[in-house]
């Protein structure tokens, strides 16, 4: 063997040993709750906690409201831009990428500022209110994955002629968009639901802030109040988003096979 | 009226005019081509035609109806890309159907068109296949059924055959060609290529920077060039400078050869120099009684199977000549003094000097 390889071979290693050695002691860790054997009985107590249900439902319930504004703000932008504006591409990109260097403490202060109850649009006055609000910053907080996958899934099709297709087989503007555009681009348009989903699963700061009761805090609860359960709830959450990854692997792969 | 007329019609991009002042009127059920190189003008008049881009002035009227400002998708124009621009994720059938769905025809009336359209262009089984399945040529076909299922008023053709192989490329201008015929619809096609201008048209337009410097049969664009550039773009010409001697009589010289031209020279002063062309078919190597014949000396012979095609020096200048091969005689070789004849109805004099 050579000795590049082995170098290479070596900083794998390394690498594998920081990545999987706390997952694999936390789920070992997660399996003790009783003394002497192991056992589910950590999630079997997180799994049935009336709490974790709730929380979770609504950390689903707004994961699936952002996605949807999501896609309905993105999809239209990004193909404008392509279609008409591309030089404001740059532009556009930059400020998608805003959420990932503006933090998130910041961005939820902001919002408090103008949006309590004294302000003009005083939306943390009710709990709707508050949710369309934690809804409207998980889209911020998404917009850079959300763009950037459904702008690549555009890069790869014909965004003009297939408009120009359309166009002069009589459709307007919301029928090219919807039978045309939207389609093609699915695969792109589901990578960037699932990555908003996964964030959206584990945030912490705006919910805490904004006082909902969603998953993140919940867990952060769990987390301050017992021992092995938060374990469990650390290894539940990492499946969900693996099964996130997994999925846009899935869809991803079956376009690249559709393709051949 | 004609069923497309086209007034005044000028397109700017910033300072850059791309096309200036065009005029063209189209009869229905007629075959134009736009033919000229890239960047001259032909594609931008299409989009606008199509209602892809906004004219910078002038108008566009299609049987009667001023369409300048309408958008594409109300002016009943069918199009065809040279990227075939079918959508990946609609069968072949269900492109087909698009513009009769989105038009909202009943499901029966859309499923007869559909396989009416699949028989028209020989395709009549791969109405459940993909795009990505079929080769180019069956997409472009595809893409060309899917612009005539609306029956369209007028039939946009974007250099449909470029992206294609040759021999495909043949074959597709014939059915084509056959279809429009069949259908009766009005076509503009736009292309660089002389062979397929040449072979579809009724009309061609030939186009250089914006303008269209001639329109015409391809007979009458192949036979009579009205300008230096239409003479070098279509077919390949020789291109050769003359002095006025006497323009009464039509008597030119070529290097210094006497010759005569039988029409052009009317207006011209003796002493002036003009531009002549001469088809390489036109000239040969022996012709006893033709009205010119000049001397030179063989350059160049090439052998390109059933034509010869030979060079032969004056002093300053060339004649390239085609000449049929004959079994029976074997071609000049370079060095050999020949004596070139051709016709006073062959030497084209051209209208400009550029």
């Amino acid at each position: 063997m050579k000795r590049s390889t082995v170098g290479s071979w070596i900083s794998v290693a390394i690498g594998a040993i920081y990545f999987l050695l706390p997952l694999i002691a936390t789920f070992e860790f997660s399996l003790r709750l009783k003394r002497g054997v192991y056992s589910f009985e950590a999630y079997r107590i997180v799994l049935a906690d009336p709490s974790f249900q709730a929380s979770f439902l609504y950390s689903v319930t707004l994961a699936l409201a952002t996605i949807v504004v999501g896609v309905v703000i993105v999809v239209p932008t990004a193909y404008w831009v392509r279609l008409r504006l591309p030089r404001l591409r740059p532009v556009v990109e930059f400020v998608t990428l805003l959420p990932l260097v503006v933090p998130a403490i910041v961005i939820v202060f902001g919002h408090l500022r103008m949006y309590n109850s004294q302000s003009f649009l005083p939306l943390t006055d009710t709990s709707f209110g508050t949710d369309l609000l934690l809804t409207f910053g998980y889209v911020t907080l998404a917009l850079p994955y959300m763009y950037r996958s459904v702008d690549t899934a555009l890069g790869a099709i014909d965004v003009r002629t297939l408009t120009e297709a359309a166009e002069s087989l009589g459709a307007g503007r919301i029928a090219t968009l919807a039978r045309v555009i939207f389609p093609n681009i699915r695969t792109g348009i589901l990578s960037g639901a699932f990555l908003t989903f996964a964030i959206v699963i584990g945030e912490f700061t705006f919910a805490a802030l904004l006082n909902r009761p969603a998953f993140g805090p919940y867990l952060q609860l769990v987390g301050a109040n017992r021992a092995y359960e938060p374990a469990a709830l650390a290894i539940i959450a990492f499946v969900v988003t693996w099964a996130s990854l997994g999925l846009i692997q899935v869809f991803g792969a079956a376009r690249r096979e559709a393709r051949k | 009226m004609s069923f497309i007329d086209i007034r005044g019609l000028k397109k700017t991009f910033g300072a850059t005019t791309v096309v200036h002042d065009f005029d063209l009127a189209i009869e229905r059920g007629e075959f134009v081509s736009f033919l000229g190189p890239s960047g001259c003008g032909k594609t931008t008049i299409l989009r606008m035609i199509a209602g892809f881009e906004t004219a910078s002035a002038g108008t566009i009227a299609i049987d009667g109806a001023d369409v300048t400002r309408l958008p594409p998708a109300k002016r009943n124009v069918g199009m065809v890309f040279q990227a075939y621009a079918l959508f990946p994720n609609l069968t072949v059938g269900e492109n087909i159907a698009f513009g009769l769905r989105i038009a909202k025809r009943g499901a029966a009336e859309i499923a007869d068109r559909v396989a009416e359209m699949l028989r028209l262009i020989k395709l009549p089984d791969l109405a459940n296949r993909y795009p990505w399945q079929l080769s180019g040529g069956q997409q472009q076909r595809v893409a060309l059924a899917r612009a005539l299922a609306v029956r369209p008023q007028v039939l946009l053709l974007d250099e449909p055959l470029s992206a294609l192989d040759a021999k495909i490329r043949v074959s597709l201008r014939e059915e084509i060609r056959s279809l429009q015929k069949q259908l009766g619809i009005t076509t503009i096609f736009v292309t660089h290529d002389q062979e397929e201008a040449l072979s579809m048209s009724d009309r061609i337009v030939v186009m250089n920077e914006g303008r269209a410097e001639q329109i015409g049969t391809p007979f009458d664009v192949y036979t009579w060039p009205r300008t230096r550039f239409v003479a070098s773009f279509v077919g390949t010409l020789n291109l050769l400078e003359a002095r006025v001697v006497e323009p009464a009589g039509g008597q030119l010289a070529i290097d210094g050869r006497e010759v005569r031209a039988a029409r052009g020279l009317d207006e011209r002063a003796p002493g002036s120099t003009v531009t002549v062309a001469l088809r390489p078919e036109a000239v040969t190597l022996d012709g006893s009684g033709a009205a010119n014949g000049v001397d030179g000396v063989v350059e160049a012979v090439g052998f390109l199977g059933a034509v010869v095609r030979i060079r032969v020096r004056l002093d300053t200048q060339a004649i390239t000549l085609d000449a049929f091969n004959q079994t029976t005689v074997r071609p000049p070789v370079p060095g050999t003094r020949v004596r070139l004849a051709f016709g006073a109805d062959d030497l084209l004099v051209l209208d400009d000097a550029g």
